[in-house]
């Protein structure tokens, strides 16, 4: 219709003149390089721990090659206009958990990093299969409520089985071990954008306002039913399974996508006093919280009752150990943590071996991530998907600080999977369904609508935001 | 929608810059208590993650490291730990370290600053620096033949080149095995508790950190004192002292251990060979404290300064007395202590006409490659006595063992000069007695001296003479004299 702009690489024949850059190849560098960082983490840990390049570095270098590009591929076949930068950095950071998983084997009578890799593998074959196979990502609207009810099942059967280590999150069925409460999370952020999306008017109808100069008005009781029991689910989850980190998210993901749906900050007010009231209730209550509040507050206390460094205080010496620039990968001794520092603690070793340079590098992806996450949220033109890009991102986000907090002594540690990094098969693949869920609706943000102003995303947009605002 | 969205994304970002000033917290700005807290195990893993530095005697190295595999990888191990124990004393990964192993640890375990010929790259590279040695200034034969010579007894000895100070041997008897207590685990927490309440005390560094009464042979100093300070001018001339000799101030009279030895007014050449206590407790009186202490103080005591480089136990001269505890003090009693290194520095500022070297341990310190880092130089510690009083000295101390009390330090071919001394301990002087014998040896009169020497053997038998000096503690010293002069 128009001349191709300047710059634009010649028309192909079936397409029309004007067409979105579509970044598959930027994508594909970047792939490389995603794929080449490991590889060479994987070398730099066996020559700091043997002196010779590990055996298994080109077998592991194609096996993360082989899964970027299958993912590369899907994604290239079923969504040309998703964002680049997405997948990538989920390649990266899985691979430099691997590496970070192996270097610990080598001071560990037991392998892990093996199992994390076939459940890598199972994570991108998820992945590939939700990019080819959902055609459309608001085809999972119509399946929320049966969701939360997958949801709910999911998150209770731990309960049947023993705890581990003061927790009742494992399922362990023949030798595998499975954390149901992870594919929760999907699920939930699935309801909550459906549910929110349906009821964004009523929800953003004003109640009694509180304070006269402030701009605070809280929600009317008939739509607070709602938010109260999400409230008690996930006081019952962390009551009932001793996971504080979850609910915590649970409900974070569920204040978050309140507000952005309603705009309202009474919700937040509410939300903010009954997590207030849950922790302390919690705190009070449970002796397993309680410790790892007083933890929180005194990481060297046990040193000075004579009873050695905690796991906090070995995580804390770990990371200031590594410094600024870091031991080096396989020089540090991050494996006194002992116990879960293949998976809580992970962050330990990259803090220890890669410094702080290394830990802001792997904070600023995280970062990214969250960023690209929005960015598609903002961008998305109904608010089924915009509420869900949120809540996906918002989901990494706030796992991210509650087990990065954790370990570093910013807030009570509560035992949660660092993505795409710690050691645990149902918090790589739920990972990795995150990125492929972002990835279509990075797609559809980004894909040029059809009609006369084709190309001008734009146009979507402030559509968006000006029924927003009305 | 879409300013709510976006003031949910501001806060996520505030959750980053958040973990990123924790993070900047943590490892930088909190790093270096947490590094230091004794409760990190990185210090100790660091420390044994590379063998330790050997310390040398002669060219040959007495130490080793070997690896466990453990968590604290390398183990010290000696060669000859008995032999050597009071030289090297220990590097344990559960007790630490004593001796040259404390003094030099920063060379030995590799934190000197010095050892790096690039100290920033290796701050920044996380290199470990290559732990640099340490060569003694220990004479292996001379070490061997004073532990040879010491036998079962318990007891010490510190032989020195008094020309240059050089410690040539630290023997104490019985030893032990710093190799049994260099680990970790059941075996070295067994080893150490024997040995740490064995009745005999073999940990204990008799040679260089146990002070005993000196006895006769702090005689050496009060004639030094005597004649330093012109009340004797004539070594031959008789001395106005009766036998016995009333202290001063005081009922008790002092006697001689011989009454037929005929100490009344002898002359100080004579009552030094005989060991006249009441000749030795009257020059003390007549010297005075100041004087008595000034000398005493030029030869080492009451100095806790000195190093070579561990601080051996500070040798005692009273600084305040009444008439009566000075004349005691003067013959090496009431409450005058000194280690056997203390008197080995009595004898060799005698041997070298009146200079005191600095006793030292070490030669030098290299790096990991054999190339020197500091070399001790030699230096004079103080100009004791004038070369005069010196010559003296050593006529009256070659008379000793010519005809006196030490002959049985005498070596054929060459001249020996020494002092010997019993000293009474315990409850009314009822323990048995310490025997001692401090000597210096050369080629020949004229040639300068090669060695001084001192031994102390406890429980020296019930024989209260001065012939348990000669005759326990004597034959030592020749032997390790013997083995200084043979090369």
């Amino acid at each position: 219709m128009t001349a191709p702009a300047p710059g634009t690489s010649p028309p192909a024949l079936a397409v029309p003149a004007v067409r979105l850059p579509r970044r598959r190849g930027v994508e594909l560098a970047l792939l490389v390089g995603a794929v080449l960082i490991p590889v060479y983490g994987y070398c730099a840990v066996g020559l700091a721990h043997d002196g010779a390049v590990p055996r298994g570095a080109a077998g592991y270098g194609a096996a993360l090659g082989g899964l970027a590009l299958a993912a590369h591929l899907a994604v290239r076949l079923r969504a040309p206009y998703a964002d680049p930068l997405l997948l990538p950095i989920g390649v990266l950071l899985n691979g430099l958990g691997l590496v970070l998983i192996y270097r610990l084997d080598l001071e560990t009578p037991d392998a892990a990093a093996p199992a994390q890799l076939i459940w890598s593998g199972l994570g991108v074959a998820l992945f590939t299969a939700v990019v080819l196979l959902l055609r459309d990502y608001r085809t999972l609207a119509r399946y929320a409520y049966l969701g939360v009810v997958a949801a709910l099942v999911l998150m209770i059967a731990p309960s049947c089985f023993p705890a581990v280590n003061g927790a009742r999150i494992w399922i362990r069925v023949a030798g595998l071990s499975l954390q149901p409460g992870e594919f929760a999370k999907v699920l939930l952020a699935v309801f909550f954008a459906a549910y929110l999306a349906d009821n964004r008017a009523a929800l953003a109808y004003a109640g009694r306002r509180v304070w006269r100069f402030h701009r605070l008005q809280l929600p009317t009781g008939r739509v607070l039913g709602p938010v109260l029991a999400v409230w008690t689910i996930s006081l019952g989850v962390l009551v009932v399974e001793r996971d504080l980190g979850t609910s915590l998210l649970f409900f974070g993901l569920f204040v978050i996508l309140l507000y952005v749906a309603s705009g309202r900050t009474g919700w937040i007010a509410i939300g903010l006093v009954l997590s207030a009231a849950g922790a302390f209730l919690v705190g009070t209550l449970e002796p397993h919280v309680h410790s790892r509040v007083a933890d929180w507050l005194h990481p060297f206390a046990s040193i000075e009752a004579g009873l050695g460094p905690g796991q906090l205080a070995q995580s804390l010496f770990a990371f200031s150990a590594g410094g600024l620039l870091g031991t080096g990968l396989g020089e540090g001794h991050s494996i006194l943590i002992g116990f879960a520092a293949k998976s809580d603690f992970i962050l330990a070793t990259a803090g220890e071996e890669l410094g702080l340079t290394g830990l802001t590098a792997l904070f600023l992806l995280y970062g990214l991530l969250v960023a690209r996450g929005y960015r598609a949220g903002l961008a998305i033109r109904e608010p089924f998907g915009r509420l869900l890009a949120v809540g996906l991102a918002s989901i990494v986000a706030l796992q991210v600080f509650v087990i990065a907090g954790g370990v570093t002594d910013l807030i009570p540690l509560t035992g949660m999977a660092m993505p795409f990094l710690a050691q645990g098969g149902s918090s790589v693949v739920t990972n990795w369904v995150i990125v492929a869920l972002l990835i279509l609706l990075s797609d559809t943000a980004r894909r040029p609508l059809p009609g006369p102003d084709a190309g001008r995303t734009d146009a979507g947009r402030t559509a968006a935001g000006g029924t927003d605002a009305a | 929608m879409i300013p709510y969205a976006r003031r949910a994304a501001a806060l996520c970002l505030l959750l980053l810059v958040a973990l990123l000033v924790n993070a900047l917290r943590i490892q930088v700005v909190r790093a270096p208590a947490y590094d230091a807290n004794p409760a990190n195990r990185r210090v100790p893993i660091e420390r044994y993650g590379q063998p330790r530095g050997d310390i040398l005697v002669g060219s040959r190295p007495v130490t080793g490291s070997r690896s466990t595999g453990a968590q604290l990888d390398w183990v010290r191990t000696y060669a000859d730990g008995p032999l050597y124990a009071p030289v090297t004393g220990f590097s344990s990964q559960t007790y630490g370290t004593a001796l040259l192993e404390a003094a030099e640890d920063d060379i030995l375990s590799g934190s000197s600053p010095g050892l790096s010929a690039l100290p920033l790259w290796n701050a920044v590279s996380r290199q470990p620096q290559r732990p640099g040695h340490v060569r003694t200034t220990i004479d292996p034969a001379v070490q061997k033949a004073a532990y040879k010579a010491l036998g079962g007894k318990k007891g010490a000895v510190a032989a020195l080149d008094p020309a240059t100070g050089r410690i040539l041997a630290l023997v104490s008897t019985p030893s032990y095995d710093p190799g049994t207590i260099a680990g970790t685990g059941p075996q070295a927490l067994g080893a150490w508790r024997r040995l740490v309440t064995a009745e005999d005390q073999p940990m204990l560094n008799r040679a260089l950190r146990q002070t005993y009464p000196p006895g006769s042979t702090f005689k050496t100093v009060t004639a030094v004192a005597a004649l330093v300070s012109g009340v004797v001018t004539d070594v031959d001339r008789p001395t106005d002292s009766p036998d016995p000799y009333p202290l001063p101030g005081s009922t008790t009279a002092l006697g001689n251990e011989s009454a037929s030895a005929g100490c009344e007014d002898a002359p100080l050449r004579y009552a030094y060979v005989v060991s006249c206590n009441t000749v030795f407790g009257k020059l003390g009186d007549d010297v005075g404290l100041r004087a008595m202490r000034e000398t005493a103080e030029a030869f080492g005591f009451n100095d806790p300064s000195i190093g070579v480089p561990s601080h051996p136990a500070v040798s005692v001269f009273d600084r305040r007395m009444d008439r009566a505890q000075l004349a005691l003090s003067s013959i090496g009693q009431y409450d005058t202590r000194a280690t056997p290194l203390q008197m080995a520095m009595v004898a060799a500022a005698v041997a070298n006409d009146g200079t005191l070297m600095y006793p030292h341990l070490v030669d030098r310190t290299t790096d990991g490659a054999g190339l020197p880092l500091e070399v001790t130089g030699q230096r004079a510690y103080r100009q004791v006595m004038d070369a005069a009083v010196a010559f003296a000295m050593q006529d009256m101390m070659v008379a000793v063992v010519r005809h006196g009390t030490g002959r049985n330090a005498a070596l054929p071919g060459a001249l020996v000069g020494g002092k010997t001394g019993t000293a009474q301990h315990g409850e009314d002087n009822r323990g048995n007695p310490f025997a001692w014998f401090i000597s210096w040896a050369k080629q020949s009169r004229g040639a300068p001296a090669e060695v001084a020497v001192a031994v102390v053997v406890e429980d020296a038998a019930a024989d209260r003479a001065d012939i348990s000096g000669g005759g326990k503690a004597a034959p030592v010293a020749r032997a390790v004299m013997r083995a200084v002069l043979a090369h």
